[in-house]
């Protein structure tokens, strides 16, 4: 397929701008652009048919069933993108006087609110990007917390070798020294290994719950005691929020703050990868420290930990994830993460007829298959299988995650699908065991439907090419 | 009540009977009893597709949308081809996860890879990233990525947005790194202050261009004064202005970065916005965030992934040169599919609008008695004048017009103008501020 770049034609284009209503003055001299402007020159019909050639090669929640792990991919309501883009939110400058925006701070005000209900938080800001940032934040509340205390000696952060990448990275980042601490075989917290690493430099652990690897750790209340015991604080990274909503809060289980993805749960579009939207939640000592930004919030305290981007985080996906708060409420929010764990065992219990468990027991709004057996006897990996689910028209699962269970493919279905797509892709897998079984070579070869084959990512590595070069 | 479920309770009760259960509490048995919720307490019933579009777009109609923005500061009002709404729309784009299986992404991917190169194109740079969260953290991060062992000390000019010195400035504290300021001397670097502030200790410079009150800077020379102390000069530019003005590359930028929002983004209360960075080669690995590259399949054939990926949280954990994983990939589509449709021509164009209609308003302002430039440099499409009258009577006088007027600082006025608009516009602005006078 032709890069824009390639399709470009001198002189081509369309008309955007009118001409000057007043009088051209030209930029001094010395401040012009001096190298070429290469952007592409092309017609509008070209714009348009370019990005539907590239539309056709993309695959969305809306183009077929999309069980990636840990990413949570329900449907994105229509109507939400609808009110996004009325003029009263997109049309808003961030600066407008205060008595122009009191829609504004309704919607923030009452996103606060709610994402507070569901998590068991006491305060809320909305002003991180995304799930990573949420968490820098998060880790920035609990350095300010031992700052305000003359602790600062507790350097001390706990991440569980399950974590997601982000929990050691964003730890880092906001100055911990990240110890690592071993899972038990099923993936929750080694309490003795928790004991161990408890000492007076503890700041705190993070921990998600339902785990990394879709169970809910019984121990969770005994975990967050014993860090608290320790003068720790306990985080909660809300990726696998959606298994949990109405039936238990992060609040209650004991951790002290919460970063959620409005991208995951709360059912906004993920964009190829943004714009998303990471609100922290917090216990009431730490709502001091939370983030401020000049205008919204210019009596915010002392003690906040300052700013992390311009103006008050994704305003247009807090619209969305309100109004989805909005229709579902409070039993809807419930019934759809039910669904989702029902869905997620459902499938379990499907596939696990020709796919050996990681953990062979009651899971939350996922699970996880482990390859490794079929890999040393067949010679057939995760990747291979997650391959050759192309070709059966569906997404694959979150493959090699988490890292502590070897050839892993990780499920989750999330609670907008149904009986009969859960049906077909437990018939796909069958099928693919079933080539497993008579021809484990030809999987190897797979995907074969789409546009393009597997790609030599290592040379990708190797050699970056990460621009168009012009002749 | 709204429901995205589709499936009946009684299918559910049977898909529950199939995997040998009886009810949705035996899915829950490992949550102790202690915790268990019976419903969420302080939460709304559900309510139906309509009444929520009623209850948003009340919401929505309590803000006012004004029909002329002379306000800019960090967010501007620029023109949006229609194209831009319709391509990035298309659930295709919009409703995929980052493009991790490649095979079936290479629409992401390729967009990407145009979009890097455009960025690319505009800096000067030589590599850009796939996005940021927005032009604050990324200048932050790229500060990050100018600190090393031996060189730990931040700089940044005092003319920068302030809510881009205040992220700066959180993520220093975050790494307990020292940041510091460089003054300004009518409302630009002060080169003396700068020579003499650095040190071998420094990691960078950032500054913005135009500055957060317009004016432009002398980039090279403080570039040359940057690279002199071996330290890294960054830049935060304004991507329209680029349509016409030297590139940060032209200006010895080691690293350029940026508020895309002009590029084709609404402005949408602040959010969500998009980060650019751009590098040159040398720092390539150090950059955060995705990065696509291209390479072949296994039919031969161009294909595009993502790579470069032993940077990144997901394999090197707590040695990763940043914890950013998604970042703003629709957006990024958006100011591609802007900056594809404008073309070469349509940014010189809108540049030069924002540039003589800003210059335009600021002349006839100056008009007006007690009102002048505060700052003598040469500006691009924000200035800043003083306030003869009270800067509340200005801006409710212009609300009667619906004219959102420039924003209050430093004892004067940072106005804005666009293309968007006309004449006409600039001059009732001009006529209606003189009527405040005789009031």
């Amino acid at each position: 397929m032709n890069l824009i770049f390639e399709l470009s034609q001198p002189g081509h284009g369309t008309e955007y701008f009118p001409q000057s209503d007043v009088p051209e003055i030209a930029l001094p001299e010395n401040l012009l652009r001096k190298s070429a402007l290469r952007l592409p020159e092309v017609s509008e019909v070209d714009v348009s048919r370019h990005y539907s050639r590239l539309s056709k090669q993309a695959f969305g929640v809306n183009s077929g069933f999309y069980p990636l792990g840990s990413c949570t991919m329900k449907y994105n309501p229509r109507v939400n993108e609808r009110i996004a883009a009325l003029p009263g939110f997109s049309a808003v400058h961030p600066l407008q006087p205060a008595d122009t925006v009191k829609g504004c701070r309704e919607v923030m005000d009452q996103a606060k609110e709610l994402l507070c209900a569901v998590t068991g938080m006491d305060g809320m800001t909305l002003q991180p990007a995304a799930g990573a940032h949420g968490e820098f934040v998060g880790m920035l509340l609990i350095k300010k917390y031992f700052d305000k205390r003359g602790q600062q000696h507790r350097k001390k952060m706990l991440v569980p070798d399950a974590a997601h990448g982000t929990n050691p990275a964003s730890a880092v980042m906001a100055g911990f020294d990240v110890v690592n601490i071993p899972s038990c075989e099923n993936g929750c917290v080694d309490i003795d290994a928790l004991k161990a690493a408890l000492d007076d430099n503890i700041a705190g652990l993070m921990l998600t719950n339902p785990n990394t690897v879709g169970l809910f750790d019984p121990n969770i209340l005994e975990i967050t005691q014993l860090v608290h015991a320790a003068g720790g604080l306990c985080y909660y990274d809300g990726a696998n929020l959606n298994a949990i909503m109405g039936r238990v809060r992060p609040g209650d289980m004991g951790f002290d703050v919460v970063h959620l993805n409005l991208h995951k749960t709360f059912s906004t579009p993920h964009g190829g990868g943004g714009p998303g939207s990471g609100p922290v939640g917090c216990k009431q000592a730490l709502i001091a420290f939370l983030p401020h930004s000049r205008m919204y919030e210019p009596d915010a305290s002392e003690d906040s930990i300052g700013q992390v981007r311009a103006f008050y985080g994704n305003f247009a996906i807090v619209v969305r994830a309100l109004s989805y708060i909005f229709s579902l409420g409070a039993d809807g929010m419930r019934e759809a993460s039910e669904t989702a764990v029902l869905n997620a065992n459902y499938l379990m219990h499907q596939v696990a007829k020709y796919f050996p468990l990681a953990f062979d027991t009651i899971c939350m709004h996922e699970f996880i298959l482990t390859l490794e057996k079929v890999k040393q006897d067949k010679g057939v990996s995760a990747l291979d299988v997650a391959k050759a689910l192309l070709d059966e028209g569906m997404h694959p699962p979150t493959m090699y995650f988490p890292l502590i269970v070897h050839e892993a493919l990780m499920l989750e279905p999330t609670e907008t699908e149904s009986r009969d797509t859960l049906d077909e892709a437990a018939e796909a897998f069958k099928r693919i065991s079933e080539t497993i079984n008579s021809n484990p070579e030809r999987l190897h070869e797979s995907p074969v439907t789409t546009p393009i084959g597997r790609p030599d990512e290592v040379a990708a590595a190797r050699n970056p090419v990460l621009r168009y070069q012009y002749e | 009540m709204g429901s995205y479920i589709p499936s009946t309770k009684q299918e559910r009760q049977g898909m529950l009977e199939t995997i040998g259960l009886r009810t949705m509490d035996d899915l829950y048995a490992d949550v102790p009893a202690s915790v268990r919720l019976k419903r969420l307490p302080d939460a709304p019933d559900g309510l139906s597709e309509l009444e929520v579009v009623q209850k948003m777009t009340a919401m929505a109609e309590r803000n006012h949308v004004f029909k002329t923005i002379l306000r800019g500061a960090g967010a501007y009002d620029h023109y949006i081809p229609a194209i831009v709404d319709s391509v990035t729309s298309k659930e295709e784009f919009s409703t995929t996860y980052t493009p991790y299986q490649a095979e079936i992404s290479q629409g992401v991917l390729q967009s990407i890879f145009e979009y890097q190169t455009m960025i690319c194109e505009l800096t000067g740079m030589d590599v850009s990233n796939a996005s940021v969260y927005d032009g604050a953290s990324a200048a932050a991060e790229a500060v990050m990525m100018s600190v090393d062992r031996k060189r730990t000390k931040v700089f940044s000019a005092a003319s920068v947005h302030p809510d881009v010195l205040a992220t700066i400035k959180t993520y220093c504290w975050a790494k307990d790194l020292e940041l510091h300021l460089i003054p300004e001397a009518d409302g630009l670097v002060d080169m003396d202050a700068l020579k003499e502030a650095l040190t071998i200790e420094t990691a960078c410079v950032y500054i913005q261009q135009p500055n957060f009150l317009g004016l432009i800077e002398n980039a090279s020379a403080i570039g040359q004064a940057v690279h002199g102390a071996g330290a890294k000069f960054i830049m935060g530019v304004n991507p329209i202005s680029l349509g016409i003005m030297h590139s940060p590359r032209e200006s010895g930028a080691d690293i350029a970065v940026g508020e895309g929002q002009p590029l084709g983004l609404p402005l949408s209360f602040g959010g969500p916005y998009l980060g650019f960075m751009a590098t040159t080669k040398a720092m390539m690995r150090m950059m955060p965030g995705r990065i696509v590259g291209q390479t072949r399949d296994s039919r031969g054939q161009r294909a595009f992934v993502l790579t470069l990926q032993a940077r990144e949280q997901h394999i090197r954990r707590e040695k990763a040169s940043s914890n950013i994983c998604s970042n703003q990939a629709l957006c990024a589509m958006r100011a591609s599919v802007y900056l594809v449709a404008v073309g070469p021509q349509g940014l010189r164009k809108a540049a030069q609008l924002c540039y003589s209609k800003a210059h335009y308003l600021a002349e006839e302002l100056c008009k007006l008695p007690g009102f002048k430039l505060i700052y003598d440099g040469a500006f691009f499409n924000e200035f800043v004048t003083t306030l003869p009258l009270p800067a509340e009577k200005i801006e409710n006088a212009l609300m009667n017009r619906d004219i959102l007027a420039g924003l209050p600082v430093n004892e004067g006025m940072l106005w804005c103008v666009t293309e968007k608009v006309s004449k006409e516009k600039l001059d009732e602005t001009v006529q209606t501020i003189r009527g405040v006078y005789t009031k």
